[in-house]
């Protein structure tokens, strides 16, 4: 199982906080990607996004970081702390 | 030295962190702090409140990250760093960073490059509360 967290204006958009993916065997950030924009339209337009940052376990990541079973994965709309 | 990085949602006291930074040290001779504080106006909006959601963990760690590079690039002697999550009033502190060394211009440097990278790294996300509705607010100057 994969969790994927999905915080600030995305977690509006995909109207849920966390969605669990069960996968076969390993799987790249970019592949991830996919099967989130098949399963959130809402999402498409902002998750290929350059300003969208991902993290895998909490440590940033890019499209081919590899992602296995119990990893949790983060999708990370720019930052507006401060 | 958990204590002096943290993310919290209770108001916290100027007074207090610097007095904590200054605790470390007797070598201590300058302190420089940065307040962020909740402003009225945003992009020409009027703005009635705030709301920070951060990603619990991730963001902890990314400031103990900033103190640790911090105290190993800048010849500081200490640094603290508090950020508020949650409902913030306008006026309200928001996040607080204390840089300490033993003459001014190195915490000068150092607390300006922490709320830089505070600003670029740290999975906290603003929402103001305008006239139109909730705004998530995507980038900060």
């Amino acid at each position: 199982m994969v969790t994927v967290r999905f915080f600030a204006m995305l977690k509006g958009l995909a109207k849920t906080e966390v969605k669990e993916y069960e996968i076969s065997g390993p799987i790249t950030v970019g592949e991830l990607k996919e099967l989130i924009k098949k399963d959130f339209p809402a999402l498409a337009g902002l998750i290929d996004s350059r300003s969208l940052l991902v993290s895998v376990n909490q440590e940033f990541a890019s499209r081919t970081t590899p992602v296995k079973d119990g990893d949790e994965v983060g999708f990370l709309p720019p930052f507006s702390g401060g | 030295m958990p204590e002096l990085v943290r993310i919290q949602q209770e108001d916290f006291s100027i007074d207090d962190e610097v007095k904590k930074v200054m605790a470390v040290s007797k070598g201590i001779g300058g302190v420089t702090i940065f307040l962020g504080a909740g402003r009225d106006f945003s992009k020409g909006e009027s703005i009635t409140g705030l709301d920070f959601e951060h990603y619990p963990g991730m963001a902890e760690k990314k400031l103990a990250d900033i103190r640790e590079r911090a105290l190993r690039n800048f010849n500081i002697i200490e640094m603290g760093i508090v950020h508020r999550v949650g409902k913030i009033d306008i006026g309200e502190n928001i996040v607080l960073i204390v840089a300490a060394s033993a003459h001014r211009n190195d915490a000068f440097m150092a607390c300006e490059w922490a709320i830089t990278e505070l600003k670029r790294t740290t999975p906290i996300w603003k929402r103001e509360t305008t006239g139109k509705g909730d705004v998530w607010v995507s980038e900060t100057p």
